[in-house]
């Protein structure tokens, strides 16, 4: 027996037994029945490094990825530029094989690196104060709305048809688990149920768009229930932060911060909030303290609100997150900084604008709402969008989400920082192939 | 410089950690002014400084790449390097879950055959990879039983029963589902206590969530009364899969009767804990309760793709789980095979019981019987000279190594959780179970030490009620301007 | 060492029975000694009404969380606010500052089935020795 990961030679593990007192390895396993002991496994005989290496290569290869093809697909993925420093400072040992910082004395990096990542997301987003992160954008909706249920007291959801429909899905299961009601709420209707504890909004909307958010807040807070607002991290580096617009929690995903898409996961649920609900907060906090000799220092902190301590009585089970993809969005944030991310938001702006101007032009085609935007938007195309999706796809380009089902033969386009004018006018060029009949 | 200071501190006005191309194309016009926002307060630090802080930071740190890190039930294993590389790879790194499912096969391959070994791994007939960490897939278990339940038009199960050993998570996770507790008490050697079960498994339960081995470390011997009588009564049996690591390639779930079981990529399959995650916590499901799956790759006529299973209990994240974790998992599966992952479970039981037959004449060994991966000691014969398990737990960070886990089991009184993991040598176990041996002596010759400890690390005890009291959760930049 | 005039719960609460049926309490000094740093009170509100022997708030340190129960029945007319802005009162002076809730006792004679000091005396000794075997 022997492995890279396995240190110990026949000679320890002799010497181990000896000392345990007993012949065989086997006999260590007597209280597992006999008859369950000795289980067969079917699964591919082992490989080398250097054999699975070629193997996982040739794998990855028989998928279309984002550095070979143009990418003009979102809807809660995106491609952005990711500063080499952000993988340079993850790939430390000492950040990724740690655990979660239970021993605080050996773990002051990650535990300041969270510290910051909350002080972070608190500038972006205009919030008081942030937790560690959660698991995705969804789940962090979904623990916002259970939150808020606690909070009030009461047990219904209020969620807008222009939520991300995923998202919506998710916060479903969510409510649902709990017993809690779900109530959806058309764009412009005027009824929201008093007995819902929450209105959960999403800003720019799943169609890209930007909404009267001062409305929403006024709406929520009008029936004592709070807005929870979901918000694209990106598009605060220009846009009115959930803080400023009245948001009582305000949740994200993270991933557009610093981490690759990575067919989805993983992700990063950002979750902030008003101070005076920290105490209903899910997930780890991280606060700012001294040791005994006066020093600063940082410890994870309030965590009696967690599983580990409250048990059934915790507001959420979660234990494991994303603390990795944390650190990332701390480094991009601070990387990027006050001048960067406002310039990478603006990109994003000005060229989906020039995208979106360009392909309302072409016969065939048109912008399907009229309001402000940000970095997607909605386009009517003349034919099913499968269909161009395919034709795009042969010219090494991905299209945008296909939302026929929601909005007659339309897709979701998402232009970024990443993507060139030559890459859009050669989109542009394509899709006037179509409309010309 | 080091680590004394926070971005803030470094930030000055013109300074920039990254450079950014021009725009290209003709601005479009700003959108109404209301809808933007007057300042963005982040920090400005070049990348040089940058790189030294974060740099600084991690060397306060203490990972598996440092050293002994024998937490209990988080079977923190060395995490092979050439895993890093592969899940970087551009095909499975930069690829958008909502691409055709065509151009991105191999990724689905992946996943498909990720799948099939966990359930071949578990002895059961499916898997969903969606649960994004343990937490998760406990919860997607239990979803999974409330809606087989109402599916049998049996709306009397309100209740799930967890061990008193069990993981806070445990509890917390039925909760989430709507479920009441039932706790099973532990009778004198760490097993279920069959009284305990009988009076408490009825028609009201909906399952019984036992981790096989225990938190103690032990297996329980029962397990075939204790699955058939759960079953007998019409409740289902759902494993937490922490502690898998025992019997990898040895003992399948399934045979032992269980319907479900949770596992933790980020343990037993080598993916690294990355300070608080990623994790993935994909469930194993039997033919009963296979439809009730959230989504999962099918593979037909050699193409692979995504489906929801006919009743599933529907979306619990945003995407498909965490794939980047997955191709880790992946890779470790394909470097063992069967005979490999029984390797694995050998070397950790052999590891866990090699300290503590060395370890039990200094710490009090509530079960004095065979152990498999872990060891749960309890420090009480110190605590009545005054010492804690948080005193001994601090004292080891003065050795240069990583605590067991402390204070759990709550069954436990001063309660010291230790798991080796297979990928520890006797030579560094015998470094633990010396400086267990000096901690030991120290309690009784100069506790003092360990009262004030740890002395060598980066920092040393810290006031945890002071940051309760006086919580400082961020710091804050206001804009110049504003005055 | 546990005031005379006291009574005490088995759940380490005390009340300080006052004249026109009502009485203060709050938590003994064993159960402060127990918990730790105390860092948040969780405590009924004002008109709220409480039943003996059943929970009436929450009493956290810094790593763990215990009910407090109510020693009777009644309805809360107080709560000390000065401990709620500084929990550490409840461990430096238990007895006094630290206490938690005025109550009014719907039935009086609730307070018999409660320790005196010299029995709670007794009943923490037996504690601390149990603790230590």
């Amino acid at each position: 027996m022997s492995s890279p990961y396995l240190p110990n030679t026949d000679t320890d593990r002799r010497a181990m037994l000896q000392d345990i007192g007993v012949s065989s390895a086997e006999e260590l396993f007597q209280d597992v029945p006999e008859k369950f002991r000795h289980a067969r496994f079917k699964l591919p005989p082992p490989l080398s490094e250097l054999e699975l290496k070629e193997e996982l290569r040739q794998l990855s290869n028989r998928n279309a990825n984002l550095d070979d093809y143009t990418c003009f697909l979102g809807a809660g993925s995106y491609r952005h530029f990711i500063p080499s420093i952000v993988e340079h400072i993850t790939s430390r040992g000492e950040f990724y094989t740690a655990y979660t910082p239970y021993q605080a004395e050996v773990s002051q990096g990650t535990l300041q690196a969270v510290y910051e990542y909350q002080s972070l997301v608190c500038q972006l987003t205009g919030m008081e104060v942030s937790n560690a992160g959660m698991y995705d954008g969804s789940t962090a909706a979904a623990e916002a709305a259970i939150m808020a249920c606690i909070i009030k007291k009461r047990n219904k959801v209020a969620v807008l048809t222009t939520v991300n429909p995923t998202y919506r899905e998710v916060i479903d299961t969510y409510v649902k688990g709990r017993n809690l009601s779900l109530e959806t709420v058309e764009l412009n209707s005027s009824h929201l149920s008093s007995d819902c504890a929450c209105l959960i909004v999403q800003q720019p909307n799943f169609f890209g768009c930007l909404e009267d958010m001062e409305a929403y807040a006024q709406k929520a807070h009008n029936i004592g229930a709070l807005l929870i607002a979901i918000v694209d991290p990106i598009s605060l580096g220009m846009f009115k932060p959930p803080g400023d617009y009245g948001a009582d929690i305000a949740v994200a995903d993270g991933q557009a911060l610093g981490n690759p898409i990575s067919f989805g996961g993983p992700a990063l649920g950002i979750f902030a909030c008003r101070k005076e609900y920290v105490r209903q907060m899910p997930g780890r906090i991280v606060g700012k303290t001294v040791d005994v000799e006066g020093k600063p220092g940082y410890v994870m902190t309030l965590v009696t609100r967690e599983q580990y301590i409250r048990r059934e009585r915790a507001t959420s089970n979660i234990c494991t997150s994303e603390a990795l993809m944390a650190l990332a969005a701390a480094v991009y944030l601070a990387t990027l900084g006050k001048k960067g991310l406002k310039q990478v938001a603006e990109l994003c702006y000005h060229k989906a604008h020039y995208a979106a101007e360009a392909i309302g032009k072409l016969k065939g085609y048109s912008i399907v709402f009229k309001q402000p935007f940000f970095k997607e938007f909605v386009v009517r195309c003349p034919i099913a969008p499968p269909q161009i999706n395919q034709a795009l796809f042969k010219e090494r380009i991905i299209g945008g989400l296909d939302i026929s089902h929601m909005i007659d033969n339309s897709m979701l386009l998402c232009v970024t920082e990443m993507n060139s004018k030559q890459e859009i006018d050669k989109l542009v060029k394509i899709l006037g192939t179509y409309g010309e009949d | 410089m080091g680590h004394h200071y926070l971005l803030p501190d470094i930030s000055q006005p013109g300074k920039i950690g990254c450079s950014l191309p021009p725009l290209d194309v003709t601005p479009a016009e700003l959108p109404p002014k209301e809808l933007l926002r007057q300042e963005l307060e982040l920090p400005e630090v070049s990348e040089v400084e940058l790189m030294r802080y974060f740099t600084a930071l991690s060397k306060l740190n203490y990972g598996v790449d440092t050293g002994f890190y024998p937490l209990g039930s988080c079977t923190m294993k060395y995490n092979p390097k050439w895993h890093e590389d592969v899940a970087k790879l551009p095909g499975f790194a930069s690829i958008h879950p909502y691409q055709l499912e065509e151009s991105v096969q191999g990724a689905l391959q992946l996943m498909f055959e990720l799948q099939e070994y966990l359930a071949e791994i578990t002895g059961m007939n499916a898997t969903s990879l969606v649960p994004i960490a343990g937490a998760h897939g406990e919860l997607t278990g239990l979803l999974m039983v409330k809606a087989y339940h109402q599916d049998r038009g049996d709306k009397a199960r309100r209740k799930i029963l967890v061990p008193d050993s069990a993981h806070g998570t445990n509890p917390a996770s039925a909760v989430m589902c709507g479920f009441e507790i039932g706790v099973v008490a532990s009778d004198n050697e760490g097993n279920v206590d069959m009284k305990s079960l009988e009076s408490v498994m009825n028609e009201e339960v909906a399952a019984l969530t036992l981790t096989m081995p225990t938190t103690l470390g032990l297996f329980d011997p029962q397990i075939v009364e204790i699955s058939q009588l759960v079953h007998e009564r019409g409740g289902l049996l759902g494993a937490d899969g922490a502690n898998l690591n025992a019997f990898l390639g040895r003992v399948k779930f399934g045979e032992l009767g269980y319907d479900y079981v949770q596992l933790n990529l980020h343990k037993t399959f080598s993916t690294p804990h990355g300070g608080g995650g990623p994790g993935s916590g994909p469930v194993c499901a039997k033919e009963n309760l296979s439809d009730f799956l959230p989504p999962l790759v099918t593979k037909n006529n050699g193409k692979y793709e995504f489906i929801s299973p006919a009743k599933s209990i529907g979306r619990i994240a945003n995407f498909y789980g965490n794939f980047g974790v997955m191709v880790k998992a992946y890779a470790y599966i394909r470097s063992l095979g069967a005979e490999g992952l029984r390797e694995v479970s050998e070397n950790a039981v052999i590891n866990a019981n090699y300290l503590k037959e060395k370890l039990k004449a200094y710490y009090y060994l509530p079960y004095d019987r065979t152990c498999m991966h872990e060891v749960v000691f309890s420090g009480k014969q110190q605590k009545a000279k005054g010492v804690h398990t948080i005193d001994i737990a601090k004292r080891l960070l003065d050795y240069g190594l990583h605590p067991p886990t402390v204070y759990f089991p709550l069954i436990v009184d001063e309660a010291m959780m230790t798991e080796p993991t297979e990928t520890e040598s006797k030579q560094t176990l015998d470094a633990y179970i010396d400086a267990m041996k000096e901690i030991a002596r120290d309690a009784d010759e100069n506790p003092e030490i360990l009262h004030t400890a740890p002395h060598n690390t980066p920092i040393r005890r810290l006031d945890e009620a002071r940051a309760v009291r006086n919580p400082d959760l961020r710091w804050e930049m206001r804009s110049q301007n504003l005055e | 060492m546990n005031p005379k005039e006291y009574k005490y719960t088995q759940e380490h609460e005390w009340i300080c029975p006052e004249s026109g049926n009502k009485g203060k309490t709050g938590l003994t000094n064993y159960a402060q000694s127990q918990l730790g740093d105390i860092v948040f009170l969780d405590l009924p509100a004002p008109g709220t009404q409480v039943e003996q022997f059943k929970k009436m708030g929450e009493v956290e340190s810094v790593k763990a969380v215990s009910d407090i129960l109510a020693p009777v029945s009644g309805q809360v007319l107080e709560v000390n606010q000065t401990a709620i802005d500084k929990p550490q009162l409840v461990n430096e002076d238990p007895y006094g500052d630290g206490w938690l809730v005025r109550l009014e006792l719907s039935k009086p004679s609730e307070l018999d089935a409660l320790m005196d000091s010299d029995k709670y005396d007794a009943f923490v000794a037996e504690l601390e020795e149990e603790g230590s075997e």
